[in-house]
């Protein structure tokens, strides 16, 4: 499979705060990778270091020069102007014009099933369907890589299935996905690849059978016995 | 007290018969208040915009000189610019002293802090709670920031407004560079400190009344424009034709 991003021995710190350390890894074309953890454990730290929001204070990210990446985030926000709007707005900032980002989002617009709310504020939308408008956002941009901050983490259970339905989706068409969650059914569901992360630390990086089988990481960390009990979600 | 009630018998008149000495003062307190603060606004809300989310060595210090500009005293504005544009000044050559011009340029000079420091909060906030993700899709500093002032375009109107307030309610810089010449220079806020100083005090409670009337409507409007969150209006033409 193709590399499409690496990470070597990154560290990152905020002045004394050690988010995280020695983290090595390759991301690999059409794989979905879960990254989880406790708490403060650097899981949207390393997505942003992934998307390039923050640069590392060590080592080095290395990425496709061909490829495309986009991120979605925990709580996504929207300009005050339409849903229509806000989907084109990516395609133009990434060199679109106008008229011809106006007529690419519409398709995006009916992935999601938001083609008719497309005149609507975006401001105005609940939360599981910004989130949705927040997918079409980045499925507009025909990312090779989605990367998504706990996507799923403010949702409702009904809003919840429906943008996990979106990320099969996108993944049954190639797009590789990683993805941080609190949430080890959606990680079972979703994932074929697990990063357990301990206070920026790797701890594990296994496919997901191996992970959730394997009593291995039990033995190696009591934070990490108790986050798989669902204690430290 | 039969002074005060027949005074404002009198002023009352004057409102209700649209004297014309009293309709031009106010034409032209309106005229210079917008004119200064078109110019103040645009400048400010485009730098305040972009001070909101450039980060440079010696932002602090710039800030922090802008916030103390807030506090400046009109007639200091006026001061300044006087000695700016007297005939022995740098800008004496103008020949504005004495003029409509030159009380534009002092009250947007004396707007321009106001303008500038309230975008700048209002871009720099919603730039922390929200230009990750304007940064995640590609947008760079300078687009960044025009998008977060249209984003938070009720708050800037509100800004526009008290900006409005602060340039027609202040008299001491229009005073100095204008010269309170009448019909050609007097404006509401110095006729009134004239008026009252000869006595003629109908005059001049007819003009603090306008005044008044005029500081309501403002309110009003800020109040309307707290209720306005946007509506579903496409990106300005601005935002989609920068940078």
């Amino acid at each position: 499979m193709t590399t499409l991003m690496q990470l070597k021995c990154v560290d990152l710190r905020f002045g004394r705060v050690t988010a995280l350390s020695q983290v090595d890894l390759k991301i690999l074309a059409g794989q979905r990778i879960a990254v989880i953890g406790a708490n403060g454990s650097g899981k949207s730290t390393l997505l942003r270091v992934l998307h390039g929001l923050l640069r590392p204070s060590a080592g080095s990210v290395l990425r496709d020069s061909a490829m495309r990446q986009a991120m979605v985030f925990q709580r996504p926000w929207m300009l005050r102007a339409s849903v229509w709007s806000n989907v084109a707005l990516s395609l133009w900032i990434r060199g679109r014009r106008w008229r011809e980002a106006k007529e690419q989002a519409l398709p995006a617009l009916a992935r999601v099933g938001l083609s008719e709310l497309a005149l609507r504020n975006a401001s105005t939308l609940s939360g599981g369907q910004q989130q949705r408008l927040a997918l079409a956002r980045a499925w507009a941009l025909r990312p090779d890589v989605l990367l998504l901050d706990e996507p799923t983490s403010s949702l409702d259970p009904h809003a919840k299935r429906e943008v996990e339905a979106l990320m099969e989706e996108f993944a049954r068409d190639g797009m590789t996905l990683v993805f941080a969650s609190h949430n080890l059914g959606q990680v079972k569901r979703l994932a074929t690849r697990v990063i357990y992360l301990e206070q920026g630390r790797v701890l594990a990086d296994l496919p997901v059978q191996e992970f959730f089988n394997g009593p291995l990481l039990a033995r190696t960390s009591r934070e990490a016995d108790l986050f798989l009990k669902g204690e430290l979600a | 007290m039969n002074s005060f009630f027949d005074s404002a018998a009198t002023a009352l008149s004057l409102m209700i018969h649209f004297d014309p000495a009293l309709v031009a003062i106010v034409l032209r307190s309106l005229a210079v208040s917008s004119a200064s603060c078109a110019i103040a606004c645009f400048l400010g809300m485009v730098l305040g915009a972009w001070l909101g989310v450039a980060r440079f060595a010696g932002r602090g210090a710039l800030l922090t000189v802008l916030n103390t500009l807030l506090a400046l005293p009109s007639v200091v504005v006026g001061l300044v610019v006087y000695l700016l544009l007297s005939r022995s000044g740098p800008l004496g050559f103008l020949g504005w002293l004495f003029s409509f011009k030159a009380m534009i340029l002092a009250q947007s000079l004396l707007v321009l802090p106001v303008a500038t420091a309230l975008t700048h909060r209002a871009v720099e906030e919603a730039d922390a709670h929200h230009g990750e993700q304007l940064a995640s899709i590609g947008a760079r500093p300078l687009l960044r920031s025009l998008l977060l002032g249209w984003d938070e375009r009720h708050v800037l109107l509100t800004v526009l407004i008290a900006c409005f307030g602060r340039a027609i309610s202040e008299v001491g810089a229009v005073m100095i560079v204008g010269g309170n010449i009448d019909g050609f220079t007097r404006v509401m806020t110095t006729a009134i400190a004239l008026e009252t100083s000869k006595g003629d005090l109908p005059l001049a409670l007819a003009l603090g009344a306008v005044l008044l009337l005029v500081v309501l409507v403002l309110n009003a409007l800020i109040a309307l424009a707290g209720r306005w969150h946007g509506s579903a209006a496409d990106l300005p033409p601005l935002a989609r034709t920068a940078a």
